[in-house]
């Protein structure tokens, strides 16, 4: 493990921004901790970098337990929320600010920088001011800026947040390129599931200061381990009972369960390929189509309960008030705390994947 | 201060209501109310004391400024204002940079402390000197013990000591006060920024804050300049010694309550010293707001 959270416990008065929290990076990886706003996350991203310190708990960098350790002696690229960008220096000073804080040759100082620049793409503006730059190329900056004195450890704290959404995207997939090639270990911080799926080798999900779960996109995805990561992954219904629908009567009465679009099934009756499971159906009204771009979405009311699944442009058209058989594969039952996954009892024996 | 703001509240209302009849009328009632005012309150006054200076002529004048006491009490205003004005410099930077970079248990009172030399009336200041290292006060053994200890004669109260310290008390807020919302508005983002490439608390000051605040910091000393030259009741409290420890306030004070017609001539020509001195900080004042705004 190149980073490592042991034990973590840190409180501003009565709030409680991490309880216990354990974790490791391994290196070269990157990593998203995300979370809701006021989940601590930001915190935990702090406490590694040093601008925090916790209560109880060991840091520890490259197997060095660092507690004790100063931010500016840890050798970590810190790109902050808003950049932070020395707004009195040009962006050339800007790189170059921790090379001559360590006392660099001038030589190597500019072939250092004029590198970095080039490396982020801003050539031709060493000598604008901040102010006199696009979000974009902002955040570029900052990236050069935190890389310059060779860091081994980059820490983003949300590092789209300050960019509007149409260059968001674009910026997201410029960052991973970037730190692919560097191969630098990196952890960042974000509220923006995309972008964590997007970006991030594994993400660590964070809630009320603590770690709900850490994995990779597609298994944290795939198998919530906690109600709260069920909820918080993908769109999904909360239904607050779902033990009458077919195949779930022996769902535990009482019980919160999620829904996602992936999970239902909509077919009319008279299709080939659903004539095999037609006893495992319930019947739905549709109520909404929704025009996703290279999908529909489509509202059903079943049962008094209302469902939504995603339809491909290339079924059959369907109408707003047309009856179709509903089937559910699965639910997630949310207890006090875990999620546990509930397939469809009278599915038992059907190969649902080769559908 | 106030008269800039009325200035730019004028021009603003100028855009808005021009052309409009009524609009006219009261931008010419305000502008007239407000040149009134200052004529009467300022301009008149001002006039009236650089007239009278010069009523008796060059020389009256000249010997006016010369003489020992006014000398005398000149030297101590300078002394007075040069010390407080670096000291709350120096203490007005750690004051501001405690309040808006760190997150501490009585961040607020300590923000309330700094301001009770503009609530409280410098002759209470003073008056509390007294009591507190005058040969009653708690503070004089203290005292005593320090000029026994090292041989030296230094009286707090009745000295040019006194003089200093009430001068630093009554101007203790201003370098602070305009620095804490600047330094607040800026948060300390950029000095993470800088601590994380590894640069050490001076190095970040004098690269990444001083920029930032400079010419706060400016315009915050040249106001505790001007106070800590014109201050007179603090200073009235500790200070009783004509031509040692009177300040020129004091000495135009004195001069003026003497009575005589060549006397209060005296007043006035050393008033116009502190005229001059606040005209020349007032041009410096605008200098710098003029600096400070162009470079944002």
């Amino acid at each position: 493990m190149y980073v490592e959270m042991k034990h973590i416990n840190k409180n501003f008065g009565d709030y409680e921004a991490a309880k216990d929290i354990n974790f490791g990076v391994e290196q070269g990886r990157m990593v998203a901790l995300l979370g809701p706003s006021g989940s601590g996350k930001t915190t935990i991203l702090r406490m590694i970098a040093g601008l925090e310190r916790q209560d109880s708990g060991d840091v520890v960098i490259e197997g060095k337990v660092v507690n004790d350790i100063a931010a500016r002696d840890r050798g970590i690229g810190f790109v902050f929320q808003n950049y932070a960008l020395f707004r009195y220096m040009t962006v050339y000073e800007n790189v170059a600010f921790g090379l001559r804080v360590q006392k660099e040759e001038k030589q190597k100082i500019h072939s250092r920088v004029t590198e970095l620049i080039n490396l982020v793409g801003l050539e031709g503006m060493e000598k604008r001011y901040p102010d006199q730059l696009s979000g974009g190329q902002r955040q570029r900056v900052a990236f050069a800026r935190a890389l310059a004195p060779n860091p081994q450890l980059l820490l983003l704290d949300e590092p789209f947040a300050a960019i509007d959404a149409k260059v968001r995207k674009e910026l997201r997939g410029w960052l991973k390129e970037m730190i692919a090639k560097v191969g630098i270990t990196s952890i960042f911080v974000t509220h923006d599931q995309d972008e964590a799926v997007e970006v991030a080798d594994d993400i660590i999900i964070i809630n009320e200061g603590r770690l709900e779960q850490m994995g990779s996109p597609m298994e944290i995805y795939k198998k919530p381990k906690t109600s709260f990561v069920a909820q918080f992954i993908g769109t999904s219904a909360v239904l607050d009972d779902f033990s009458g629908f077919k195949g779930f009567e022996d769902l535990p009465k009482g019980k919160q369960a999620i829904v996602r679009p992936e999970f239902v099934e909509a077919f009319k009756s008279d299709n080939e390929k659903f004539k095999s499971l037609m006893h495992a159906t319930e019947t739905g009204v549709i109520k909404d189509i929704a025009f996703r771009g290279s999908y529909q979405e489509l509202t059903l009311e079943v049962n008094g309960i209302l469902l939504s699944t995603n339809r491909s442009l290339e079924r059959r058209p369907v109408r707003v008030g047309e009856q179709m058989c509903v089937l559910v594969y699965r639910v997630y039952i949310l207890d006090e705390t875990d999620a546990e996954i509930h397939k469809n009892q009278l599915l038992k024996g059907v190969d649902i994947e080769a559908l | 201060m106030k008269n800039q703001e009325s200035m730019t509240m004028e021009s603003s209302k100028n855009q808005k209501g021009a052309g409009s009849g009524e609009g006219k009328l009261a931008r010419c009632l305000l502008i007239g109310i407000s040149v009134l005012f200052l004529l009467i309150m300022l301009v008149f006054p001002l006039v009236e004391v650089i007239y009278r200076s010069l009523k008796e002529g060059l020389k009256m004048y000249g010997d006016a400024l010369t003489a020992p006491n006014t000398l005398s009490a000149l030297g101590v205003t300078l002394i007075a204002a040069v010390i407080a004005l670096a000291v709350n410099t120096f203490f007005g930077l750690c004051a501001a940079w405690l309040i808006t970079k760190f997150d501490f248990r009585g961040r607020q009172l300590l923000s309330t402390l700094i301001d009770i030399p503009f609530s409280i009336s410098p002759v209470i200041a003073g008056l509390a000197f007294i009591m507190t290292f005058g040969r009653m006060g708690w503070a004089k053994p203290l005292i005593d013990g320090v000029n026994d200890l090292f041989g030296t004669d230094i009286s707090l109260v009745f000295s040019v000591p006194g003089v200093v310290l009430a001068t630093i008390f009554v101007t203790f807020p201003f370098v602070s006060r305009e620095l804490i919302p600047v330094m607040q508005a800026q948060g300390s983002a950029e000095e993470e920024a800088a601590a994380m490439m590894g640069a050490k608390g001076l190095t970040i000051f004098r690269r990444v804050t001083f920029p930032h605040i400079k010419w706060a910091l400016l315009y915050g000393m040249i106001l505790c300049a001007a106070r800590a030259l014109g201050e007179f009741g603090a200073v009235y409290a500790v200070s009783k010694a004509r031509g040692k420890t009177f300040t020129l306030p004091l000495e135009i004070d004195a001069l003026y309550m003497a009575g005589s017609a060549d006397s209060i001539t005296q007043a006035f020509a050393v008033s116009s010293l502190l005229v001059i001195m606040a005209i020349i900080i007032l041009i410096l004042k605008q200098i710098v707001e003029y600096r400070g705004k162009r470079e944002q």
